[in-house]
């Protein structure tokens, strides 16, 4: 398989504080593929080493056939990049913002009327194009700036917590577009601290404190999780919570409405009956079922759970 | 009591956030310190040392006892001496000298001659700055003892004063071309400036960088609007003043745009590179300020470059202002060219390579 991104031992310091820690990635091309992680994990600045924005302090990166940061500049007309921060300009209206990025990436001026014409059609935009930048929604925005970063069809895109603005509805629109581009062949490296947008991946990795823990599709990982998740209802679950989070074996304990979420280790065979044994306030109203494990809950699992 | 402690947490937190914030921390400091120096220094009109050169036709003894008197002044220190008149005045136009004195064959004649009322020499004196002029037109009853004692002539002026390019010396004619170049200093610097740093605040640089776009490409395109603002206000600047204020328009407009456009770039350079200094529009203002200031002070506008200290000298000659005031000056009112004013032309061409050079490199297209 040819990869669009390959990456082995990626590191970036700033000072003494590692952001990035011997990262290895092979991304397949044509895929979408996720980096979940929380804020400060590394997925912005993994983002950046892989574009060329920021040298990484040591590690080999090669991507579209291009070494970095060596040919950084050849790189830069084949990729897409859209940042976390809408960052085109306010103050211009959505055909000036788009000419402008055409212009930059020196497209063919008798196709870029065309190309702008067709990107706001697709991105829902046709009747907006004369309107500032500013005046949009936060959803039509996000794909405003889609627009942009696609402009010169890249065959890489990069898009930075692109949705962390959008409400839901938006957010599946978004990744309809996404989808689009990726079955018309653009690889996508999208990151996210989103559990849904995450599980919409080919690929993922999940990243905590600058490492990658985990890396499969978002099914391996739910299906190869190394825990048990375990449903308890029943009265006093903030009292249970804290009993159960000081039983052996227990990895995590969340409460999800009128339920808590257990996360168990694997190794323990018989999870509910361990349960019932070794918790001593559990009362037989207490109802046990264990449950198809969620992307939050590897989640938990790989970045060392609540304790 | 509870308000008070409210109070003095929040004046803590402002100090540790300026004490963070390096640059602001260090304008608070120096510009009061560093203008405050240069208000000192500039203001003196106590004028010394003008540069003037000499036209001695006489060759004698009396000529050279008036020349040496006129060095005792102080006010002036003679660089110069040329054949003709001519020459003398080609050098007062180019800015080589602000005035010559020219000393007559008949001068020991005039000496001599008791009865006569003819002054013994002649100042040619260039009026484009008031003060300096004043200061040299205070030359023309200097008392010359030496020849007093001999001849003792008591009525007549020593010297005989005429005022090139403002004689009437009005202030208008002086301060006009200044002004554009005070304007510009102020105008071209500070647009620039918070221009790519408004950029840098609301992101649009992180998308920038990510594109083939060049950090030299994007300089050159960020310049490129503001120089014909420049433009557009030198053409009001100087049709006002000519219009309203009956400024003489003396010079070649090609030699006006040309030393315009040279200021222009130097200024718009300096912006770029203060763009890339600063994270803040506020700091960019601040740094304006910073430049503007002196800029205002020490470049010949408000106080002539004569009556200033060495210290403050070696600082005026740093700033394109000063270079400009002069450029601007010498072509508008003394109609001299880029050529004749070749010292001005060459630092503000270099000023502006070098600056470019720098603000490029300084912009990395990292985030590093």
């Amino acid at each position: 398989m040819q990869f669009a991104i390959e990456a082995h031992g990626l590191t970036r310091r700033f000072g003494t504080y590692t952001a990035v820690d011997k990262l290895d990635l092979c991304i397949p091309r044509g895929s979408i593929y996720g980096f979940l992680g929380p804020n400060g994990s590394g997925k912005s600045t993994s983002i950046r080493l892989l574009t060329g924005l920021l040298t990484p302090d040591a590690g080999t990166i090669n991507i579209l056939g291009l070494d970095l940061p060596r040919q950084t500049e050849l790189l830069r007309t084949r990729i897409g990049y859209m940042t976390q921060r809408f960052s085109l300009f306010s103050d211009l209206t959505l055909i000036e913002n788009l000419q402008f990025i055409a212009r930059i990436y020196s497209l063919n001026r008798k196709l870029i009327k065309s190309r702008i014409a067709e990107l706001l059609e697709r991105y829902d935009l046709a009747d907006r194009g004369h309107l500032l930048a500013d005046s949009l929604s936060g959803g039509q925005k996000q794909r405003l700036a889609l627009a942009a970063a696609t402009i010169h069809q890249p065959e890489l895109l990069f898009l930075d917590e692109p949705t962390s603005a959008v409400d839901p509805e938006n957010r599946r629109d978004f990744w309809e577009k996404l989808f689009d581009l990726s079955d018309a062949g653009t690889t996508i490296l999208v990151s996210t601290h989103y559990m849904d947008e995450a599980e919409r991946c080919h690929y993922l990795a999940i990243m905590y404190a600058g490492v990658k823990r985990a890396d499969d599709t978002p099914q391996n990982l739910m299906n190869n999780m190394g825990a048990n998740v375990v449903e308890i209802s029943g009265p006093g679950l903030r009292q249970l919570k804290q009993l159960l989070l000081s039983v052996p074996h227990v990895m995590s304990v969340a409460q999800q409405g009128v339920q808590l979420r257990v996360l168990m280790d694997k190794a323990m065979a018989e999870p509910v009956a361990y349960i019932r044994s070794a918790t001593p306030g559990l009362q037989p109203q207490h109802q046990l079922a264990v449950v198809r494990p969620s992307l939050e809950d590897v989640f938990v699992t790989s970045t060392g759970g609540g304790h | 009591m509870k308000f008070l402690g409210r109070i003095a947490a929040i004046t803590l937190k402002e100090f540790r956030q300026l004490s963070r914030d390096r640059l602001t921390f260090g304008m608070v400091v120096m510009i009061p310190l560093i203008q405050l120096l240069l208000f000192g220094y500039a203001i003196n009109n106590n004028i010394r040392n003008i540069n003037v050169g000499l036209v001695d036709q006489a060759q004698s003894f009396a000529s050279r006892s008036i020349i040496d008197a006129v060095k005792a002044t102080q006010v002036v220190q003679v660089v110069a001496s040329y054949n003709s008149i001519q020459d003398a005045e080609a050098a007062i136009t180019a800015g080589q000298v602000r005035a010559v004195l020219v000393l007559p064959h008949d001068l020991e004649q005039r000496a001599a001659n008791k009865a006569s009322q003819q002054p013994l020499g002649q100042w040619l004196i260039d009026g484009s700055d008031n003060i300096v002029s004043s200061a040299l037109l205070g030359l023309r009853n200097m008392p010359l003892q030496e020849l007093q004692r001999n001849y003792s002539q008591q009525n007549t002026p020593s010297f005989e004063a005429v005022l090139y390019f403002n004689p009437e010396r009005r202030t208008p004619v002086n301060i006009v071309p200044g002004l554009l170049a005070v304007i510009l200093t102020m105008t071209m610097i500070l647009f620039t400036a918070t221009a790519i740093v408004r950029e840098k605040e609301r992101g649009n640089i992180e998308l920038l960088i990510t594109t083939p776009l060049r950090s030299l490409e994007l300089m050159l395109g960020k310049i490129i609007p503001f120089i014909l603002i420049g433009l557009t206000q030198m053409t009001i600047i100087l049709s006002l003043g000519h219009f309203v204020f009956d400024v003489p328009i003396n010079g070649q407009p090609v030699q006006i745009v040309g030393a315009t456009l040279l200021f222009i770039s130097a200024s718009l350079t300096l912006g770029l590179i203060i763009s890339t200094i600063a994270k803040t529009q506020l700091q960019a203002m601040q740094m304006t300020v910073f430049i503007l200031l002196p800029s205002i002070l020490l470049s010949g506008f408000l106080f002539p470059y004569e009556g200033m200290p060495a210290p403050a000298r070696y600082i005026a000659e740093a700033l394109p202002a000063t270079h400009f005031v002069r450029m601007i000056r010498g072509v508008v009112l003394r109609d001299a060219s880029l050529l004749n004013m070749q010292a001005d032309t060459a630092f503000l061409a270099g000023f502006t390579v070098i600056g470019l050079l720098i603000a490029t490199l300084k912009f990395k297209k990292s985030l590093d």
